[in-house]
C-alpha cells in the first residue's frame, strides 16, 4: 500500500525495493532509476543508517505534532553495494522518559530505525486517511 | 518555429486580498490585454497557472470562467497546474502554443488565493505534494528547506548570516515594487532574532503566505509591432524544463537541484548565450537557502560560493548581477500559481526599460521557477526586442 514500510502480512519490515542492477530504492518503484525491473525487496530494519542532515519544524500542519524533528540518513549497505546512496526522511524517536522531548542528534550520528504505529494522525490533514499507511520507523542514536 | 514574443504583462498587488480565485484573475487578466492593446476575443488560446483553487477555495475550472468573464470565448482553455512552478510551466505552455502556430495570440495568467486560510492549512496543501512516505512523517517544505540549509551551511563552510543576507536585500529590494506584500526593510539582526520555523531556518528565512495575480500576453515576434512599438516588447529566446525526483532524499546531491541545472541548460541551449551573458535574474527564493542553490546551478557561481557572491554584494541591485530586483518571493510574495509569471513580469519590465526605480541596466533576464523543493523547474531567457 501507498507508503506502506510494513509487509502486507502484517510484519513489521523497512521495506526497500531492489533492482536487477543490484541498485536499491527507498521508498521502492515500479522500476530503478535507471529502469530496469524490480526483483526484490531490502529490509532496511538491518542497517545503520548515518544523520545526513536534520531540522526541528516548529510551525507543522494539522495532525503532526509539534515540535517535528526530522532528519535525512543514509544507511550504510555495506562493500558490496556500489549503487547510489540509499537513504530515508524519517522522524526522529521521543526519548521515552516521560518528557515528550526527541533526541538530540547530529550530522554523521549513527542511527536506527524504531517502529512507531501512527508518525501523524490520520485524516487531520488534507489527505484521504485510506490513500496511504500511517504507520512507520523514526530514527533514535545507537547506543 | 516562430519566434515568441510578450506584447503584455502586469500583475495585481500581492498580499492580504478581498478578491477570491476568479476576481484575481480577471483584474491581472484585464491588465495585461489592455497593456497589449488586445482584447478578450482577439485570444486564440488562454491558459491559467494554478496550483490549487480547488484545494483553498472550493472553486475549479477556472480557466472557463476566466474566459466568460473576460469575453475571450471560444479560446482553448486550459488549467496549469505544476504546483509552484506552474507559473513557469504556463509561460512554458503558452510559449509552445505560439512557437508551434497553433496560436497567434495567447494570454497566461497566473493566480492563487491563500490568505483566507491559516498557516497550518495551507502549510498541509502544499505539502501535499509530497511521497506518502515523506508525508506521514509531517514533512513540510519549509522543514525541506531546514534540512538543505544545515547540510549546505555544514559542506560549504558557510556563516548563517549569508542566508540572513538573502532576506535583507530582496526585502530592500521590495520596497521599490508598488506590487509587493511587503514594502519594508528588514535589518540582519531581526531576521536572526526572529522566530524558529525549520531550524536553523527563522521566520525571515521564508516567503510568506499570498493572494495575487499576474498575466502575459504572447504572440509571434513577426507580428509583434502590431500591439506595440518595438522598444516595449520582449522575445523569449530561450526556456527549458525539467523534472527531479518526487523523493527529495533520492536525489545524488542533495544541495544540487538538478531541475534547475537541467532546465537551464536547454534555456541557455535555444538562446545560444550563457550564464555569463544574463544581466538581471528572478530566482525562487521561497526560501533563502533556495537562492543560494539556484545561483548555483545555473552557472552563476561555483557550487558552494553562492554565499560569498551574495556577502560580496554581486547580487544587490546596483552589483554585477542583480538578483530578485523584484524583491523576490521572499518580499513581494508567494501566491503559488503566479509567482513564476510575476518572475516573468519583472524581467519583462528589466530588459524594456520599465521597471522605474527598480530599473538595472539589462538586455537578457532569467527567470527560475521551482516546484515542490526542486522537484519541477521552467527557466526562461527573455531578451530585449529592440
Amino acid at each position: 500500500m501507498n507508503g506502506s514500510d510494513t509487509h502486507d502480512d502484517g510484519e513489521r519490515r523497512f521495506e526497500a525495493a531492489e533492482y536487477s542492477d543490484g541498485t536499491v530504492t527507498y521508498p521502492p518503484h515500479p522500476v530503478g532509476p535507471d529502469g530496469v525491473e524490480r526483483v526484490g525487496t531490502v529490509d532496511l530494519r538491518t542497517y545503520e543508517a548515518r544523520v545526513v542532515t536534520w531540522t526541528t519544524s516548529t510551525a507543522t500542519p494539522p495532525g503532526v505534532r509539534e515540535p517535528n524533528t526530522l532528519a535525512i540518513v543514509e544507511f550504510e549497505m555495506g562493500e558490496g553495494y556500489d549503487g547510489p546512496p540509499v537513504r530515508a526522511l524519517g522522524q526522529i524517536a521521543e526519548c521515552g522518559d516521560g518528557s515528550g522531548e526527541t533526541f538530540d542528534v547530529g550530522i554523521g550520528d549513527a542511527v536506527e530505525p524504531v517502529y512507531a504505529e501512527t508518525l501523524r494522525e490520520p485524516g487531520a490533514g488534507i489527505r484521504e486517511p485510506d490513500s496511504q499507511r500511517w504507520d512507520g520507523f523514526r530514527f533514535r542514536p545507537v547506543e | 518555429m516562430e519566434r515568441v514574443a510578450i506584447v503584455g504583462a502586469s500583475m495585481t498587488r500581492f498580499g492580504q486580498r478581498d478578491a477570491w480565485i476568479r476576481e484575481l484573475l480577471a483584474e491581472a487578466g484585464a491588465a495585461a490585454l489592455d497593456d497589449a492593446g488586445a482584447a478578450g476575443g482577439d485570444l486564440d488560446h488562454l491558459y491559467v497557472s494554478n496550483m490549487a483553487s480547488g484545494e483553498f477555495e472550493g472553486q475549479t475550472g477556472v480557466p472557463n470562467a476566466l474566459a466568460h468573464d473576460l469575453a475571450a470565448t471560444p479560446a482553448y482553455t486550459a488549467r496549469i497546474d505544476q504546483t509552484s512552478s506552474s507559473g513557469g510551466a504556463g509561460i512554458y505552455a503558452a510559449w509552445q502554443s505560439i512557437a508551434s502556430g497553433a496560436s497567434d495570440l495567447t494570454m497566461l495568467v497566473g493566480g492563487e488565493k491563500m490568505t483566507h486560510r491559516t498557516t497550518a492549512e495551507a502549510t498541509d496543501v502544499i505539502a501535499s505534494l509530497t511521497h506518502p512516505v515523506e508525508y506521514k512523517h509531517g514533512v513540510t517544505l519549509p522543514s525541506f528547506a531546514g534540512l538543505t540549509a544545515r547540510l549546505y551551511l555544514d559542506t560549504y563552510d558557510a556563516p548563517r548570516e549569508s542566508l540572513g543576507k538573502v532576506a535583507v536585500k530582496n526585502h530592500r529590494n521590495g520596497v521599490d515594487n508598488p506590487h509587493a506584500q511587503f514594502r519594508k526593510e528588514v535589518d540582519l539582526e531581526t531576521v536572526l532574532g526572529s522566530p524558529v520555523v525549520a531550524d536553523p531556518l527563522r521566520l525571515y528565512d521564508f516567503c510568506p503566505i499570498t493572494d495575487g495575480s499576474a498575466a502575459l500576453v504572447f504572440c509571434p515576434a513577426s507580428v509583434a509591432e502590431e500591439y506595440v512599438p518595438a522598444d516595449d516588447y520582449a522575445v523569449v529566446s530561450g526556456i527549458g524544463g525539467a523534472t527531479d525526483t518526487h523523493v527529495v532524499h533520492e536525489r545524488a546531491d542533495p544541495t544540487t537541484m538538478g531541475g534547475v541545472v537541467d532546465s537551464s541548460t536547454i534555456a541557455y541551449d535555444m538562446a545560444g548565450i550563457g550564464p555569463d551573458d544574463v544581466d538581471v535574474a528572478e530566482l525562487h527564493d521561497m526560501f533563502t537557502i533556495l537562492e543560494f542553490l539556484q545561483s548555483e546551478d545555473l552557472g552563476f557561481f561555483e557550487k558552494g560560493s553562492g554565499w560569498e557572491a551574495v556577502e560580496a554584494g554581486v547580487t544587490d541591485r546596483d552589483g554585477d548581477l542583480p538578483i530578485n530586483t523584484s524583491g523576490g518571493l521572499k518580499s513581494k510574495g508567494h501566491p503559488l500559481g503566479a509567482s513564476g509569471v510575476a518572475q516573468a513580469y519583472e524581467i519583462y519590465q528589466q530588459v524594456t526599460g520599465t521597471a522605474g526605480p527598480r530599473q538595472v541596466d539589462a538586455d537578457v533576464g532569467l527567470a527560475c521557477n521551482v516546484g515542490g523543493f526542486g522537484n519541477c523547474v521552467t527557466t526562461t531567457v527573455l531578451e530585449a526586442a529592440r
